[in-house]
């Protein structure tokens, strides 16, 4: 049999099936142990936890169940406060688990290209969450993937359990550095909800001009579990291509995708969601509002495959361009492979509305505070299966991300 | 004099659509605009309004004596013009609630604060209750619906010189009677030396059997072709339409 190592070097150059192809030698791999581990979020430098606050998280952790955090690609910090979860480096999992590497590389193909591949072999990185059964954590754990040097490769391999009937809300957040410019970020994610488990994944990335991003997500869902993304980029970035793909495999499944993308400068942004309804009456709804300005070019993608019976899905694509050079396409896909099932798209494309400005600058707005009103209420999506008091943090994050704009 | 427009000539996309038009309100009429579609009655109030697609080519307008032809569109609303719409846009995410705090003189849209108990109190009123608030403003509202959230963001905003672009079009009868009893407030039609004063685009009529009207006028093909009592023009118009006027 073929290890997955040797899997891996074959892969080393396989491009991505969509997205520019990066070339991941440009960047530098850092050691494990070029940071010192900190016993709080508290103890970073104040323009560091400003930043990490930038992405939603609470440098206090007294809002949090539990912290994680990765600087290049060292494990900083992993902190549990609550009992019933449990959050570590991948690496001290696999130490700690023999089974957990049943689990690596098993929703995500180690070979699926070269950015998986390097995952991979740069090993040694990532978090380990994981829900025990019956476990109900309202307060979200967090878990911040962070890059503190210039010219840095990270990688990370995530793996998120939650076991039968387990509820839990992660916060992720991903940043540069200030001084960072010029940067690499590849995290592979696999997601294993157990039977009647839920999970809420709110995702914020704020990168830098020349930081390439290439996340790798994807979800296995068993019998009446429930997954809730949400994902929000409103800072430039260079290059950043993502598919997170759920697996409805389960009966009773529910999938939620929501992504908020605001394209500025230039800005590449690929992003999509796709689910495979494989379970009986499963549903997944998926969202996407993408606002383009300056140069910048956003592709949302968006793929329902059906394949059981009484299966529903539904996608959303509204995008809206407030520059001439700057794009938007809209690849909405739908594949249906049995009789009962119902999927369904909605897209639309196309500049703000000049009675809308009109509207608003009677009511005594200037054209542009309407404008900004007006893309606002364009991004402001409901946020869905989130508990109220964390629904109302998210949204204040959205306002945050959306400051300036 | 409230609203003074003179020989207002006015292009939009390059096309004359304004061809001379005078103009006197003063303060506590009610004047009415009546005319053909396409004759420049919707065209007449974007322009005071001061929107840029409206170029002004000749004449100015005078609001409460300063020369407001140059001013952008808030600056306008500052000094007192209101509008309401006849077919306003439906604009998602933005709720009714977030147009009403920025007319309520907070001007702060983003702001947590709640309304004042005022403003719910208005809205009941016009029988837009506080969860009604909360939706998108005007998106899947009824034809009543829209005219009554129109007229709720004035009650707001209590301007002193207000346009009422059809505010009884697609409005069951029931409702032109609550709508013209607000249309009255929002004039100050009750109060005695009311300092108010309104001008009303309307097809049907019908709403000037509610509100009290001054004046009217007639606007064909751009030009005020003729000026006099409400009633009497609108019978003159009801029994002979535009073209023998």
């Amino acid at each position: 049999m073929v290890s997955i190592k040797d899997r891996a070097e074959k892969a080393l150059n396989k491009k991505a099936a969509i997205g520019e192809d990066i070339d991941l030698d440009e960047y530098e791999t850092m050691d494990v142990d070029a940071y010192e581990h900190v016993d709080s979020l508290e103890d970073l430098d104040k323009s560091d936890k400003d930043t990490l606050t930038s992405v939603g998280m609470d440098t206090t952790e007294e809002e949090r169940s539990a912290s994680f955090l990765q600087m290049d690609q060292s494990e900083l910090l992993a902190k549990v406060m609550y009992p019933g979860i449990e959050v570590m480096s991948t690496p001290q999992a696999l130490e700690k688990y023999d089974w957990l590497s049943d689990y690596m590389w098993n929703a995500m193909a180690v070979d699926a290209d070269k950015y998986t591949a390097t995952t991979e072999l740069d090993g040694k990185s990532g978090y380990f969450i994981r829900s025990l059964p019956g476990t109900k954590m309202e307060l979200p754990i967090q878990a911040c993937m962070y890059i503190g040097d210039d010219s840095v490769r990270q990688t990370a391999h995530n793996i998120i359990i939650a076991e039968e009937n387990s509820e839990i809300n992660i916060i992720t957040g991903c940043s540069t550095a200030n001084h960072v410019k010029h940067a690499a970020h590849i995290g592979v994610s696999e997601f294993y909800l157990k039977k009647g488990s839920k999970v809420t994944f709110t995702m914020v990335h704020n990168w830098d001009k020349e930081v390439d991003v290439r996340p790798r997500t994807a979800v296995i869902m068993d019998d009446d579990s429930t997954y809730i993304s949400n994902y929000i980029l409103t800072s430039p970035v260079q290059n950043i291509q993502a598919y997170p793909t759920a697996y409805a495999n389960g009966d009773n499944t529910k999938v939620f995708f929501q992504s908020i993308l605001a394209g500025k400068e230039d800005s590449q942004i690929d992003q999509g969601s796709r689910t495979i309804l494989s379970g009986n009456n499963s549903q997944s709804e998926m969202i996407t509002r993408a606002i383009s300005d300056d140069e910048s070019t956003i592709i949302t993608r968006g793929d329902l495959l059906g394949k059981s019976q009484d299966v529903r899905g539904h996608l959303e694509c509204m995008g809206l361009i407030l520059s001439d050079d700057s794009k938007i396409y809209s690849v909405p896909e739908l594949r249906g492979e049995c009789t009962n099932m119902e999927l369904s798209h909605e897209a639309a494309v196309g500049k703000i509305a000049e009675d809308e400005i009109q509207y608003l600058m009677a009511r005594g707005l200037t054209e542009d505070e309407a404008a900004s009103m007006i893309v606002r209420g364009f991004l402001d999506i409901d946020i869905k299966g989130l508990p109220d008091e964390l629904a109302k943090e998210t949204k204040k994050l959205m306002e945050l991300s959306m400051e300036g704009m | 004099m409230l609203l003074e427009i003179s020989d207002l000539e006015v292009e939009v996309e390059g096309k004359k659509i304004l061809k001379g038009v005078n103009l006197q309100i003063e303060e506590g009429e009610t004047h009415v605009l009546l005319g053909p579609n396409g004759a420049g009655k919707s065209t007449l109030f974007m322009t005071i309004l001061g929107f840029p697609k409206y170029e002004v080519t000749n004449g100015k307008i005078l609001y409460k004596g300063q020369d407001i032809t140059e001013l952008e569109t808030h600056e306008r609303i500052e000094l007192g013009l209101g509008v309401t719409f006849q077919n306003p846009p439906a604009i998602r995410g933005v709720k009714l609630k977030d147009l009403l705090k920025i007319v309520d003189g907070k001007h702060d849209y983003k702001s947590e604060d709640d309304l004042d108990d005022e403003v719910i109190a208005l809205g009941e009123r016009l029988k837009l209750n506080e969860h009604f608030l909360e939706r998108d403003v005007n998106l899947g509202f009824s034809g009543g619906e829209v005219k009554r959230s129109e007229l709720l963001q004035l009650l707001a905003q209590q301007p002193d010189f207000i346009m009422f672009d059809e505010p009884d079009s697609g409005v069951d009868i029931e409702n032109v009677e609550l709508i013209s009893n607000e249309i009255g407030t929002l004039l100050g039609q009750n109060a005695e030396n009311t300092k108010k004063a309104g001008l009303l685009i309307t097809h049907l009529g019908y709403i000037l059997n509610f509100v009290n009207a001054t004046h009217a006028h007639v606007l064909i093909d751009g030009k005020i072709v003729r000026t006099g009592e409400p009633k009497e023009i609108m019978d003159n118009v009801r029994t002979s339409g535009f073209g023998e006027i």
